[in-house]
C-alpha cells in the first residue's frame, strides 16, 4: 500500500519508520531542509525535502496513485490543506489529519478529512478516565465553612433512583433544595421522584457529607482509589 | 454591514480603513497587538487580538451574525482554515480567502470558496502593463468556479467514495 507522510516532526518521524518497518511502500515530505536530511539521513531517499500543501509536490510525490495521506504537522491548518487537496485534486481514498484544536475535529471531518487523530482529546481521554465521575462537586461555602453548597449527580447506579426525598435517610443538618433535570431548575417536593441524569443541589454540614455521597451517589465509588 | 477582517497586513489594515469610511462595522483580528500600529489612529473600528483560525477567538471577535469575512493573513493555509470556519460555522455568506499560491488559488475556488491571489494578479497586471495577453479574470476576486455550496459540494465528493 502506497502512502504519503507530511509533515517530519516526531509524530511524522516514528509513523515514517513504523510503516517502513510493517513494509509499506511511502514517501515523507518535510518542508525543512535541515529537518528533512536529518531523517534522509537516516531512513534514505524516501524523504523529500517539500511542502506538502503544494499541489505540485503532492503531484509529484505520486498523490495519483496514493491509497492513504497522512497529514501530521503541528499545524491544524497545513493538515486541512493537504487532506483537501488529496481527497479532492487527486481523488485519494483516505486521508488522515492530525488535529491539535478539538474544536476543529467537527469541521475538519465535515470537509472531507476520512481520519482524525488527535492527540489533545486522547490525553484528554485519559485524563478524564482518572477523575472520578461519581462525586460531589462543592460549589461554595457558606456560614464560614461549617456549611457547604453541594451539587450531587444522579448516575445509574445511584441508590437515590426511583426514590422520593421522604425515602431518603438524609443526615441531620442537610437539606436537598433544587433539582436541574433537562437544563432547567425546580424545587424539590415530597413527591419528587428521582431520576438518572439529574442534578441535586444541597446544603450539608460539612461533617455529614460521607452520608450524603451515600444517600445521593452510593457507596462503591468512595474516591480514585475505586477504580 | 459588518464585517470581519483577519489579518491586519497592509492589506487588512488598508481595507479596514477604507470599510469604515463606508461605514461598515470593522472588527480586524490579528495575532499581534504590534500589526494594529497599521491602523489609522481614529480607526472607530475594533481590533481584537486572536487567532483567526480559532473558533472561539472568531466567535469572541463578534463572526456570529458578520456579514463579510477577509482572510488575509501571510499564511495561504491559515486564510483556508479561517475562511472555511467562517462559512461552514458562522454561515457568513460573503468570505473571501487571500491565497497567495496559484494552484491553491484555483483549486479552492473549485471547491466554492471566492479566492484572492497576490501572485496571480501582480502576473497577470505587469503582463498587461507591457501588453502581452494577460487573463483578467485572475486581476480580481476569483468567485467561486465550482459548486456554490462549499460544504455540500465537499461531502457530495466525499460520499462518492
Amino acid at each position: 500500500m502506497y502512502v504519503i507522510v507530511v509533515g517530519g516532526g516526531k509524530v511524522g518521524y516514528y509513523l515514517t519508520k513504523e510503516l517502513l518497518a510493517a513494509g509499506h511502500e511511502l514517501v515523507l515530505l518535510e518542508k525543512d531542509g535541515r529537518r528533512a536530511r536529518q531523517i534522509a539521513d537516516e531512513v534514505g531517499s524516501i524523504v523529500l525535502n517539500r511542502d506538502g500543501c503544494e499541489g505540485k509536490h503532492l503531484e509529484e510525490a505520486g498523490a495519483n496513485r496514493a491509497a492513504i495521506v497522512a497529514a501530521v504537522t503541528g499545524d491544524d491548518e497545513d493538515n486541512l490543506v493537504v487532506c483537501q487537496m488529496a481527497k479532492h485534486h487527486f481523488d485519494v481514498p483516505r486521508t488522515i489529519a492530525r488535529v491539535n484544536n478539538p474544536r476543529n475535529e467537527e469541521l475538519f471531518r465535515h470537509l472531507g478529512v476520512d481520519e482524525i487523530i488527535s492527540p489533545t482529546r486522547m490525553a484528554l481521554a485519559a485524563i478524564e478516565q482518572d477523575i472520578p465521575v461519581h462525586e460531589l462537586l462543592h460549589l461554595a461555602q457558606l456560614e464560614g465553612g461549617e456549611l457547604e453548597l453541594i451539587e450531587a449527580q444522579i448516575s445509574e447506579d445511584s441508590p437515590a433512583i426511583g426514590r422520593k426525598p421522604t425515602d431518603i435517610d438524609l443526615p441531620e443538618g442537610c437539606s436537598l433544595f433544587v433539582l436541574i433535570r433537562d437544563d432547567s431548575a425546580q424545587q424539590i417536593r415530597p413527591d419528587t421522584v428521582f431520576q438518572a441524569g439529574d442534578k441535586v443541589l444541597a446544603i450539608s454540614r460539612t461533617e455529614c457529607e460521607t452520608d450524603l455521597h451515600r444517600q445521593l451517589i452510593g457507596d462503591a465509588h468512595g474516591g480514585p482509589s475505586g477504580a | 454591514m459588518r464585517t470581519i477582517i483577519v489579518g491586519c497586513g497592509r492589506v487588512g489594515a488598508s481595507l479596514a480603513g477604507r470599510l469604515v469610511r463606508e461605514g461598515d462595522e470593522v472588527t480586524v483580528i490579528d495575532l499581534r497587538t504590534e500589526a494594529f500600529d497599521r491602523l489609522d489612529d481614529d480607526f472607530p473600528g475594533q481590533a481584537v487580538r486572536g487567532d483567526g483560525t480559532d473558533e472561539d477567538a472568531l466567535r469572541r471577535a463578534g463572526a456570529e451574525g458578520a456579514d463579510r469575512f477577509f482572510a488575509l493573513t501571510e499564511g495561504d493555509n491559515r486564510n483556508i482554515l479561517a475562511a472555511q470556519l467562517a462559512s461552514e460555522r458562522f454561515s457568513i455568506s460573503t468570505v473571501v480567502a487571500k491565497i497567495n499560491d496559484p494552484v491553491r488559488a484555483e483549486a479552492y475556488a473549485a471547491l466554492g470558496l471566492a479566492t484572492i491571489c497576490r501572485t496571480a494578479m501582480m502576473t497577470e497586471s505587469i503582463a498587461a502593463f507591457l501588453g502581452v495577453a494577460a487573463d483578467k479574470a485572475a486581476m480580481k476576486v476569483r468567485v467561486p468556479t465550482g459548486r456554490h455550496d462549499h460544504g455540500s459540494a465537499l461531502a457530495a465528493t466525499t460520499t462518492e467514495d
